[in-house]
């Protein structure tokens, strides 16, 4: 399914930190959980995701460590340090006021007495 | 026969992985750790791919196609890490009509330095060392912030304003009656003004640099980076200037022909601005590869001057009572700190924000305590005497300076520190840098157009 860019843009933050919160990952193995929590409706660009971790960890809220994969590679491998996760919990109450509104739209469309009256 | 087979194809995938990865690492913004990381990704999908059934030859393809346009990527981590865009993306040129952009660019800087020259020269021939002093700075800058202006296509009306607070600063130190006296030196809010006008002009010409986004954080670190670099290609081509003059004039003495009028009445006052505007030209253009002397210098001058700081300190508190300090001790110390400062801005400037701390951060931070106990015992008794023996211009400049400069090394230091614990990050250290910079701009205006009503023009 396509996902608007902006669309993507502004829930990769959050996604990401909200993945790392359930423990340390490297990029493959992010974007891999993504797929997943989407059923695989939502697919990122793989090379976009390593900009962004960058910049998390630039502000702080992720810390990286390069370690070695199980076929010996050079590994790079992300955790959410405190800052990430206050970062985390504002994100999270933004994200709340946007899909409560949202949510209550949809129902609006949603309801037939209102669909009939505009037809 | 089928495991041979199977090798061939292995060493078919490593093949093509190879030339992925330099067709990756051919991109200048792309580091060979960001390649590493992007090569393990590419190795997972591939991984997966395999093993939901696909070939080696299928499973790369796919692979590299879901890691999406490489240019459009690489256009992030330029976006992200504009510190490496600074020191290798800068106008490298990959087309012939950038290329030709180039030679254009060279034309109207020529043009301009011309015109700096004429300028320069038009204000030595009005014949006054006190006007001289004033307006140099009036006579180059604006000649580089219209480089600037146009080069970067500087929207009107910032130009417009930038213009005219410029003016209005002209109009009013020349309109300044400063108490002169003939024979005498000049008065000191009349040096103030003059020494702290070029910085107040240089900062105004930073937003011109920054083609009006003067807020941004990153472009403020680039024009940082700017003049960092510009001051060590300047004092290059003044040496090599230096060097020429002085053959010249040996020369010309052997055949007896005295070139002096010559060199001092035309060949500074056009050669001097010039070579100021080329310098900031060839920054611009990363002609030469001086871009990687910025972490040598740091490197080679943090550590001599933690020796000269402490000297300083040591002899300070065991040199007797400081009842000798004066004024000139109070210069003294804001040269220090001028010093220190350049030597952090210069650095931090040039440093990975996501490396993670090193020895030399801390040498930076030894630097800054430094600096830090070294001001705080001046500053003391300077304080007192002061307060004995009445605020004049020159004491309140100098001690302004001080506090402004000695705010700017603890918010340093204690930021620093706080990143050397893993309490902070250096994007923070970075970000007190650049924000702190309008400070100098208001200091500088308030002792070039508040000092000399204040304190009577004397």
């Amino acid at each position: 399914m396509h996902i608007d860019k902006d669309l993507v843009a502004a829930s990769a933050t959050p996604l990401v930190l909200g993945i790392l919160a359930d423990g340390d990952l490297h990029g493959y193995a992010i974007l891999k959980r993504v797929g997943e929590l989407s059923q695989g409706r939502m697919q990122w660009t793989d090379g976009m995701l390593y900009p962004l971790l960058h910049r998390l960890e630039r502000n702080g809220w992720v810390c990286a460590e390069w370690g070695v994969s199980d076929a010996g590679r050079k590994r790079k491998h992300y955790a959410l340090t405190a800052s990430g996760r206050e970062a985390l919990v504002q994100r999270q109450a933004q994200w709340d006021v946007v899909a409560d509104a949202l949510r209550q739209v949809w129902n609006t469309l949603q309801a037939p007495g209102t669909a009939g009256a505009w037809a | 026969m089928s495991e041979q087979f199977s090798l061939d194809e292995r060493a078919g995938l490593e093949n093509q992985i190879d030339q992925w990865r330099t067709w990756v690492l051919a991109r200048r913004a792309i580091t060979p750790d960001d390649a590493a990381e992007l090569e393990d990704n590419l190795r997972g999908r591939i991984a997966d791919l395999r093993a939901g059934g696909l070939d080696d030859e299928e499973a790369f393809l796919v692979a590299v196609r879901r890691m999406g346009n490489l240019d459009e990527v690489s256009r992030e981590f330029a976006r992200e890490h504009s510190e490496r865009l600074w020191k290798q993306l800068v106008l490298v040129p990959e087309t012939s009509s950038e290329a030709n952009g180039r030679w254009r660019d060279l034309g109207v800087l020529i043009a301009l330095a011309v015109g700096a020259g004429i300028a320069v020269k038009s204000l030595l021939a009005v014949g006054d060392d006190q006007v001289f002093g004033l307006n140099l700075a009036f006579a180059v800058l604006p000649f580089l912030a219209a480089y600037f202006a146009w080069s970067r296509r500087l929207p009107g009306r910032v130009a417009g304003v930038l213009v005219a607070m410029t003016a209005a600063v002209a109009v009013a130190v020349n309109l300044y009656p400063f108490v002169i006296d003939e024979g005498a030196s000049p008065p000191m809010t009349y040096v103030l003004t003059a020494t702290h006008l070029p910085v107040l002009l240089w900062l105004l010409l930073g937003v011109a640099y920054t083609g009006g986004a003067w807020r941004d954080h990153a472009r403020r670190m680039d024009f940082v980076r700017f003049t960092g670099e510009l001051v060590i290609y300047f004092a290059l081509i003044a040496l090599g200037g230096g060097l020429l003059m002085g053959l010249l004039f040996a020369t010309f003495n052997v055949v007896d022909i005295d070139i002096e009028p010559f060199v001092q009445g035309w060949l500074m006052p056009f050669a001097v601005p010039g070579a100021f505007l080329v310098a900031a030209w060839l920054v611009e253009a990363k002609k030469s590869v001086v871009e990687n002397m910025a972490p040598v210098l740091t490197r080679v001058f943090t550590p001599l001057t933690v020796v000269l700081l402490v000297a300083a300190f040591v002899a300070l508190l065991t040199g007797g009572p400081l009842t000798a300090v004066d004024r000139n001790l109070l210069i003294l110390m804001d040269a220090i700190l001028l010093l220190v400062l350049a030597l952090l801005l210069y650095s931090i400037s040039a440093r990975d924000p996501l490396a993670p701390g090193t020895l030399f951060d801390w040498l930076q931070l030894a630097l800054v305590g430094a600096a830090f106990a070294v001001n705080v015992v001046a500053l003391t008794a300077m304080v007192t005497r002061i307060a004995d023996a009445g605020w004049t211009a020159n004491k309140t400049a100098a001690l302004g300076l001080n506090v402004v400069l000695f705010v700017h090394l603890v918010g340093t230091g204690w930021l620093l520190w706080q990143f050397l614990r893993r309490r902070g990050t250096f994007d923070a250290v970075e970000r007190w840098q650049t924000r702190y910079l309008p400070v100098y701009a208001v200091w500088a205006a308030t002792v070039v157009l508040a000092f000399p009503p204040v304190f009577s023009y004397a």
